[in-house]
């Protein structure tokens, strides 16, 4: 298991995969916005922890088709299948793969592309802990949508479709949580409800992804 | 529990259900039956509603869109039901009427998601004076809406019938949770518009919240639109084993 997650970690890395890409992609988004809402500072500021939280978010979606993608076109994922590694760990090393390698960088990087929006860097610390609170669900969910459309060709927008409803609880707290610190409000359990999502998630969607998984691979 | 329940006879027939030959004899002698009683039950409840109540004194007519916008809304979350228990059924024994069920179930509820929406949005129009707010049952609707439309979406994008069968069947599970997760998370994000529950099965027949002039025909008009939503999962149903008995003998046909 450990193995498996050294491997894909490295293979993000070293293939110019995910790695740098989603990075740039949310601060492409976050480049974006000032064009399409204008340059005011108070606008930005006010908008930036949701703007931040939706482009963390949308660079977290877009990177999950690669987790299982490649594996299951080259044959490795049915390999995997008849090791004695159960496919539940699979789905977990994966996930925490992907993680690792978009979910930290995205979080760690938030709070300077803040900046960019004129968000404070006492907010900014509070938006960087809900996202490392909250990437790994986004992480989780995201793999488990891929499970399910392994076998679609073409399935980015399927994928899309399936998985963003079900990043809107993570979102819905993740945005509470940034804008509660923006106001200078206590956090009123949005980073707790975060982190009970980001385990819940780690504790029911790996049976679940297992159970697709099989269906792919039978 | 089975009696506990006093069904004792109930569910060995209803698990005879899942054998498709059983399933097609009974549903299609009870289909006739069934349609003549939604028609009877809609279309009194609907005239009576309509038709033959007084006008509300602040609302005016347009009250009356509550026999369509409750019964709608009402079937749009039992569809979502009635998928995720089927779902669970293919899940655990494997039968595949219990998945067509669910299958069929799918565009019901959303439509009727999308009738309880629209109808919503007419009657808040003069009564809010806005079409839409970000209100949070309001918006929890239109996320059910969407968990329709990822359901349906994956069901057309796979051929084979058992593993797209599997895979929406772990989607409806899981996107219940987070469909009810959602429905929570909404009440933290806005405060509402919306009014409480109009009608609760606690409460019986002596309604607070709403005269008895305007219960009776809505609660006529739930059970009419329980029994068309009945009639279109069987015809639905039956359809989807024929399609899938003509997938059968087509295979059979190129295998000669």
């Amino acid at each position: 298991m450990i193995q498996l997650f050294t491997r894909d970690v490295v293979l993000s890395v070293r293939s110019g995969g995910g790695f740098g890409l989603a990075l740039a992609f949310f601060l492409i988004v976050v480049v974006l916005m000032p064009f399409a809402l204008g340059p005011d500072q108070f606008v930005l500021a006010k908008i930036a922890p949701g703007l931040l939280w939706l482009g963390a978010l949308l660079a977290c979606l877009l990177s999950s088709d690669r987790i299982f993608g490649m594996d299951y076109e080259d044959g490795t994922l049915e390999l995997l299948a008849t090791s004695p590694l159960p496919l539940e760990s699979v789905y977990l090393a994966k996930s925490a793969a992907h993680w690792l390698t978009t979910g930290l960088p995205l979080s760690l990087a938030a709070p300077v592309f803040g900046l960019l929006l004129n968000l404070n860097l006492k907010v900014g610390g509070v938006l960087c802990l809900s996202l490392l609170l909250g990437t790994p669900a986004l992480s989780l969910i995201g793999s488990f949508g891929a499970t399910l459309t392994l076998g679609v060709r073409r399935g980015g927008l399927l994928l899309s479709l399936l998985v963003l409803p079900l990043y809107i609880p993570t979102l819905i707290f993740g945005a509470l949580a940034v804008n509660a610190a923006a106001l200078g409000k206590a956090l009123d359990g949005s980073l707790l409800s975060i982190l009970a999502i980001s385990l819940g998630a780690i504790a029911v969607l790996p049976f679940f992804s297992a159970m697709a998984l099989r269906a792919n691979l039978q | 529990m089975r009696t506990i329940l006093g069904m004792k006879y109930f569910w060995p027939y209803f698990w005879k259900l899942a054998n498709p030959k059983v399933f097609m004899r009974w549903s299609g002698l009870c289909l006739p039956w069934l349609i003549a009683l939604t028609v009877l039950c809609l279309g009194t409840g609907l005239i009576w509603g309509f038709f033959l109540t007084p006008d509300d004194a602040r609302q005016g007519s347009t009250v009356k869109i509550i026999y369509l916008h409750v019964p709608s809304a009402f079937i749009a979350i039992n569809g979502y039901f009635v998928m995720v228990l089927g779902s669970l059924f293919w899940l655990v024994r494997r039968q595949h009427v219990s998945v067509l069920v669910a299958k069929a179930s799918a565009p019901i509820g959303m439509t009727m998601t999308v009738i309880a929406l629209t109808t919503g949005a007419i009657w808040g129009q003069p009564m809010w004076g806005t079409y839409w707010v970000w209100d949070p049952r309001l918006t929890s609707f239109l996320i059910l809406f969407l968990f329709y439309i990822g359901y349906v979406a994956l069901w057309a994008a796979i051929e084979n019938q058992d593993k797209v069968a599997d895979l929406t069947s772990v989607l409806a599970l899981v996107g219940a949770v987070f469909a009810v997760l959602s429905r929570y998370a909404v009440l933290f994000w806005n405060q509402g518009l919306h009014q409480g529950t109009t009608v609760t099965v606690a409460d019986g027949v002596n309604q607070k919240n709403i005269s008895s002039i305007f219960f009776q025909p809505l609660l006529l008009s739930m059970i009419g639109f329980g029994l068309l939503f009945l009639t279109l999962l069987l015809v639905g149903t039956r359809t989807e084993i024929r399609a899938q008995r003509l997938q059968v003998l087509e295979g059979l046909e190129k295998l000669k």
